[in-house]
């Protein structure tokens, strides 16, 4: 191979690169619970935990939809429980404290969702 | 061929470090824009169109245009214009990169534009401008490359490049139609409504577009000893000679029916145009003024064979004619649309600084490709000796 | 390749390309749901085949009486205080020669033209905007509403050029500075930069059983209701009165009258 030396070393280099974030967790530190607060005043989400915990995003958009385009703005969970379709009268009722829930997860996962650009945050907030 | 763009030039690499500094500079503003939205620009509440999607409007054409080297060489087989064609394919390339970089800056939430084809929407002309556009600067990439790449090595073509080429050719009308179909179809745009949109975009676009290319070209011949061809030239020069007669024939007829019928709402875009408001000339009606009076000039030099042939005329007459239909096109199309507006109020606008930037930004772009792909282009004719007669 | 397993491979062939391509997606029409629960209307929800709104323009006095009416709709949707001409408007007024200019003649009585007359998305039937919007973020909904979601809007303003009465707005700049702090209305959300806004006859009100906040305002001037239904209060007023419609030549049909 031309210049194979190099091209070899190249290549380490890049998949060193690449890997970075492996080897980083290698010395970083241990994967720390979010801390995040729950509400208070209210037990059960729409849904279960689990399938809020990785659907809720998605669960949002599908609300937003129903809502908008279909005027669907009840929502009815399978226990039978009646929810008014909207991220800032209904989420936010019981989430109300946004450094303390949304944000702690979404700090951590690296993700900056811009809901809040729009939807206001009760009490004060962002 | 990428190689091609490691040998050149000094002043070459000038350049391009000249249009590099261009775009981050005009990139800065465009950021800037990015974070106070568009109220950097001057559009406003009533022209809620301006510069950016002017501009977009005039570069389509102008990379429709190279069909005009493109079918005669393709369907009439007039072998003149084969030593051009890259050319014209290779700028229709920037001019629809431009064009898209045009739309995006338009955009007051550019990060969601792939909306469009997310959630398609078949009823909306902009759909079917993006799906054109892709296809078309699709179609020229890979025309023009394979084409190239054949002329270097001394081949012919591949075979499955002709129906390509024969598409490319409808193709190239239809992207500038359905820019028309944006405007031609919108119901109380009263400058918009005109069914002879789409044939006017064409005209101004196959007259201005082949200006632009031949006005480059004898700068490349300039600096290069790159020949053309005499006779391609000449025939060129007779095609926009042509479009030209058109493309003012067919705005005379706009003119017509508005001011013979006497309806108002037709009469008063092209009077604000011309007139201006309350007696008081707008400034675009300066530039609209110029813009007639360039176009009649361009004209008067073109028709007459021994001032169209005439080489110091020559550059001139085509410099004034590309100026008329950027005029008409570029400010009067977008401004005659929005004044009046719907409440048969007038309106201003004027593009602001920061909005001539991020537009000088994307022309910078634009010619930032079309050096490179030229350059491509040009080293490959040098090699095989096709640089001249 | 037995008959079974060529079948599997079109199914899945068809379906993939069905999926890909978003045929299996009509716009607005049920699809997979996501959540395992279900959608419903509200049961206090106001509906009609078609929302109408009429305004008893004799009954405004001045341009004061309007007032209360664009107070309560700028207040009801955070809709921010913005000078000059990038400004944010839901329901505004203007001159009879601006609202009606097709109708304008030099001899109307003075005080048909000098009064000043609300100015609103119109709903149209056949609405351009939504024929115009590339993403189908303002579309129209089984009652005739013409609503917008900004979540989707990448701000072309398409539909600001395809509208022939100027009712949307754009958002140059982001509206939060030019509201109150806190925003008038906490229920309901602002908009960001660069999306387009404009009225929505109150949908999220309607939802709830509530009329739209300038007909609660209006003291009976403003009259809503289904335009399909003969003896709904907009029908009978358009029975009884002589109404126009802004710029009706051009077919879109506007679910706004004016009895004059």
């Amino acid at each position: 191979m031309y210049n194979a030396k190099a091209v070899i070393f190249g290549i380490l280099i890049f998949v060193g690169l690449c890997a970075s974030p492996f080897w980083a967790s290698f010395i970083g530190r241990d994967y720390k619970s979010t801390d995040i607060v729950l509400p208070k005043n209210e037990k059960n989400c729409i849904e279960d935990a689990d399938f809020m915990r990785s659907q809720h995003m998605r669960l949002l958009n599908e609300w937003r939809d129903e809502a908008l385009r279909n005027e669907n703005r009840v929502y009815t969970a399978l226990d039978g429980k009646k929810w008014v379709i909207s991220l800032q009268n209904t989420c936010l009722k019981c989430h109300n404290s946004y450094e303390d829930f949304c944000q702690k997860c979404h700090v951590a996962n690296s993700v900056y969702p811009y809901c809040w650009t729009c939807h206001i945050i009760p009490k004060g907030g962002k | 061929m990428l190689e091609k763009l490691l040998t050149a030039q000094k002043r070459y690499y000038v350049w391009l470090l000249f249009l590099l500094c261009v775009i981050t500079g005009c990139g800065l503003v465009y950021l800037q824009q990015l974070r106070e939205g568009l109220t950097v620009t001057g559009m406003n509440r009533d022209v809620s169109w301006g510069l950016y999607i002017s501009q977009f409007t005039y570069f389509v054409g102008v990379a429709a245009s190279a069909v005009m080297l493109v079918l005669p060489a393709y369907f009439h087989h007039y072998k003149q214009f084969k030593r051009m064609i890259i050319f014209g394919e290779f700028m229709a390339v920037a001019a629809v990169i431009m064009c898209a970089l045009f739309i995006v800056v338009d955009l007051g939430q550019p990060q969601r534009m792939l909306n469009v084809m997310l959630h398609p929407t078949p009823n909306s002309v902009m759909f079917y401008d993006m799906l054109v556009l892709i296809g078309y600067l699709g179609l020229n990439i890979v025309i023009g490359w394979t084409t190239l790449e054949a002329e270097r090595l001394d081949t012919d073509p591949p075979k499955w490049v002709n129906p390509l080429i024969y598409i490319s050719i409808i193709w190239a009308f239809s992207i500038h139609t359905v820019t028309a179909f944006l405007y031609a179809g919108i119901p109380g745009r009263h400058y918009w409504l005109t069914a002879i949109m789409a044939a006017r975009f064409l005209s101004s676009a196959f007259c201005s577009g082949p200006s632009i290319l031949l006005l480059l070209l004898l700068i490349v011949r300039r600096l290069t000893s790159f020949e053309p061809g005499g006779e391609a030239v000449k025939t060129l020069t007779t095609i926009i000679v042509y479009a030209m007669c058109v493309n003012v024939f067919f705005y005379l007829l706009e003119i017509f029916t508005v001011f013979y019928s006497q309806i108002p709402v037709h009469e008063e875009p092209i009077l604000f145009l011309f007139a201006g408001h309350d007696g008081q000339l707008s400034w675009v009606s300066y530039w609209m003024w110029v813009a007639v009076g360039m176009a009649f000039l361009s004209l008067i030099l073109l028709i007459p064979p021994q001032w169209r042939t005439n080489p110091t005329l020559l550059p001139v007459a085509l410099v004034m004619l590309v100026a008329a239909t950027w005029i008409d096109k570029g400010l009067g199309l977008l401004i005659g649309g929005f004044t009046p507006n719907m409440f048969e109020t007038v309106t201003p606008y004027m593009p602001t600084g920061r909005e001539i930037a991020v537009a000088l930004g994307v022309y910078a772009v634009g010619a930032l490709v079309l050096s490179l792909l030229w350059k491509i282009a040009l080293s490959v004719k040098k090699d095989v000796n096709a640089f001249s007669d | 390749m037995n008959k079974s397993r060529r079948s599997f491979l079109k199914t899945a062939g068809i379906s993939a390309f069905a999926l890909s391509s978003g045929i299996a997606e009509p716009a607005n029409e049920a699809y997979a749901k996501l959540a395992p629960g279900r959608y419903t209307r509200g049961e206090t929800a106001l509906t009609a085949k078609r929302w109408a709104m009429v305004v008893l323009t004799r009954e405004f006095k001045t341009p004061q009486d309007y007032e209360p009416l664009i107070k309560a709709c700028h207040s009801a949707h955070n809709v921010p205080d913005i000078a000059g001409r990038q400004n944010i408007k839901w329901l505004w007024l203007d001159a009879y020669a601006h609202v009606f200019p097709d109708d304008m003649n030099s001899h109307l009585d003075e005080y048909t033209r000098a009064a000043s007359y609300p100015l609103l998305c119109n709903h149209c039937s056949n609405p351009p905007c939504v024929r115009v919007c590339p993403t189908q973020a303002t579309y129209k909904m089984e009652d005739g509403i013409v609503a917008m979601d900004y979540h989707r809007c990448i701000g072309c303003r398409f539909c600001m050029a395809g509208c022939p009465y100027g009712a949307r707005s754009f958002n140059f700049m982001d509206p939060r500075p030019h509201l109150a702090n806190p925003a008038p209305n906490p229920t309901f959300p602002t908009r960001m930069s660069g999306v387009v806004e404009k009225c929505t006859f109150c949908a999220e009100r309607l939802a709830v059983g509530r009329f739209p906040a300038c007909v609660e305002a209006s003291d009976g001037r403003l009259l809503f209701g289904d335009l399909e239904n003969p003896s709904s209060d907009v029908r009978k007023a358009l029975a009884n009165n002589y109404s126009i419609r802004r710029k009706p030549s051009i077919g879109t049909q506007p679910g706004v009258y004016y009895i004059i």
